[in-house]
């Protein structure tokens, strides 16, 4: 029999359903995988085990009672930038000390009204900011995946959801929330070979996730397979109106999209995104995935996005510039970590001194520098007009295709520490992802084949606004097709 | 527009982020590559177009100006570093 941590969400779901097992029966077995397993990979840095117990009984309760809701006993790990009442947040800084939130945000508690259960606060970068998880505070999560060359070097999950991804592909939860400012759910979910999906700007409320890049941040799930994250994606969209930003717009039955097929539909290839020195199994995987959705029905079209090599660089003027007026917040006064000083300033800069971690110290001064008198127009307004002809790449190939497909990621996952010291070395990893966060756009990566080292490789796809739908319809057929079905060897 | 050790450490106190005089120099590297690749952009025609400022076409809307939260101050105090009484306790602010 399948280990009960092993099963898909899906099959879980049944499972609780046909009382094959129950909800606490589920509970008690992941709560022991994560005590057995988390001191190797540092997927979780808070666990809630009774937390968990209690979920789950009040879901068996419910289950009986005929009450159940669509993740009725479904055990989740939640990303540490989500506010989570009476459990520790702290988006993995120093600075937000031991911080208990007072309240409850909008997807989490979405989720807990479905009848999720919560198992614990996963691992990230500090504030979202890095492609590695090498920024938290609680360290690096250690990849599930290793290199076949027997050397035995730790891996990158990727970032900044590294704690997601890993603890999903390790069988430590179901599924998990992480969120995507510039790539930040799906190339974890490549790095792991699990499936992430970042929804339509607007579609999942931002209220108690911690700010980074407001205009960018969205929340999505990362999860086992293309119809898990679908349901998962279902439970946390919606309208709320404590975001303004929030789209009132009601959500689909993404999980019916999943089946749906791709023929008659037009998929582009954008020219651009075939990038120097991108390795031959990327390369290799690109046309294989171009081969299964031309099998499945699909009409494959040629398409250009001629300022794709821009986006990086806008990025890096439009997302530390929020951030450096978000985190204007973190001061030592109503929360977090104070460090004491002679005069309020003092108080002010040393508290953020000491509190912030390098790279996101790096990003603040560039944000500050970059919207600081006399440069504004030069950096910040010209990027935000760069970005609205990134925006319209995308507009002019929709009047050609349905979806675009592209790799996730230029590399597969790499070793901890191979890239930490170069800031732009880091941030290409986001080369392919950035585009869909800039256009607002929903964007998914499933995994599709392993490279010579037995390395998960991912797949995106990036649809129009609000068609969520057509994305999972193509993901769905690049899942099937691809049969990939690798799984991370334990050796832990 | 090449930073210098000044201009980084008038950026860190706009910030209010303490950074001692020994960081200085090698930040300004810092900040220097990164700006150098930036200034990519400028190869980009912006002649008349819009700056984006939201990614999604949706106008903002307006609630009722109605009082519907309040009432809550022992939950906002506490996660404070000081507090007394319901209050935040702050560094001395005015002379």
């Amino acid at each position: 029999m399948t280990k009960l941590t092993e099963l898909t969400l899906a099959a879980a779901r049944d499972g609780l359903a046909s009382k094959a097992f129950s909800a606490v029966e589920l509970a008690t077995a992941f709560n022991a995988a994560i005590e057995a397993t988390n001191p190797h990979l540092n997927a979780y840095v808070v666990t809630t085990p009774e937390k968990a117990l209690e979920m789950a009984a009040a879901s068996d309760a419910r289950l009986k009672d005929g009450k159940a809701g669509r993740l009725e006993g479904i055990p989740l790990g939640i990303k540490d930038l989500f506010c989570t009442e009476g459990v520790r947040a702290t988006a993995c800084s120093n600075i937000l000390g031991e911080f208990k939130p007072t309240y409850e945000s909008t997807v989490t508690s979405q989720l807990w009204r479905d009848g999720a259960v919560m198992l614990g606060k996963l691992n990230m970068d500090e504030f979202a900011m890095g492609s590695s998880n090498e920024t938290s505070r609680f360290g690096p999560v250690v990849n599930p995946w290793k290199r076949q060359d027997g050397a035995n070097a730790s891996l990158t999950p990727g970032g900044s959801s590294g704690g997601s991804a890993a603890a999903v592909a390790a069988d430590l939860c179901l599924g998990a929330t992480a969120t995507d400012t510039g790539g930040s759910i799906r190339q974890p979910a490549a790095f792991t070979g699990t499936v992430g999906i970042k929804p339509t700007y607007g579609r999942a409320s931002r209220f108690g996730i911690v700010a980074f890049a407001s205009s960018l941040d969205q929340a999505g799930p990362i999860a086992k397979t293309v119809l898990d994250s679908a349901i998962l994606l279902e439970s946390m969209c919606g309208h709320d109106p404590k975001d303004s930003t929030s789209l009132q717009i009601p959500v689909p039955d993404f999980a019916a999209a999943v089946a749906r097929g791709v023929k008659g539909l037009k998929i582009g290839v954008p020219k651009e995104y075939r990038v120097d020195g991108m390795p031959e199994a990327i390369e290799k995987l690109w046309s294989d995935g171009i081969a299964w959705l031309k099998d499945a029905g699909a009409e494959i079209v040629d398409v250009s996005l001629p300022h794709t090599k821009y986006a990086l660089p806008c990025y890096y003027i439009v997302a530390p510039a929020e951030a450096s007026s978000n985190l204007a917040r973190y001061d030592g006064m109503r929360f977090g970590a104070r460090v004491e000083g002679e005069t309020l300033t003092e108080v002010y800069e040393q508290s953020r001194a000491q509190g912030f971690g390098n790279e996101v110290k790096r990003r603040i001064l560039i944000g500050t520098y970059v919207l600081s008198a006399g440069y504004y127009d030069a950096y910040y307004l010209r990027a935000q007009r760069v970005r609205t002809k990134i925006a319209e790449d995308f507009r002019l190939a929709w009047q050609k295709c349905d979806a675009l497909l592209t790799p996730t990621a230029p590399s597969a996952a790499f070793g901890l520490g191979e890239k930490s010291d170069d800031p732009i070395q880091m941030y290409l990893n986001d080369v392919f992802t950035v585009t869909a966060n800039l256009a607002g756009l929903p964007g998914i990566s499933v995994p599709a084949a392993l490279d010579s080292q037995g390395l998960p490789l991912g797949l995106q796809v990036i649809g129009r606004a609000l068609d969520e739908e057509t994305v999972f319809a193509v993901a769905g057929v690049l899942e099937a097709q691809s049969g990939f079905n690798a799984k991370a060897k334990s050796w832990w | 527009m090449a930073v210098d050790a000044n201009t980084v450490r008038r950026v860190a106190r706009l910030a209010r982020i303490h950074e001692p005089d020994s960081r200085l120099e090698s930040l300004a590297g810092e900040l220097n590559t990164i700006l150098g690749w930036i200034e990519m952009l400028n190869e980009v025609d912006v002649e008349g177009v819009e700056p984006m400022t939201s990614a999604v076409e949706t106008t903002l809307p307006l609630r009722d100006d109605v009082v519907t939260d309040g009432g809550n101050s022992q939950k906002i105090v506490a996660n404070a570093p000081r507090s007394a009484d319901g209050f935040f306790v702050v560094p001395k602010v005015v002379e």
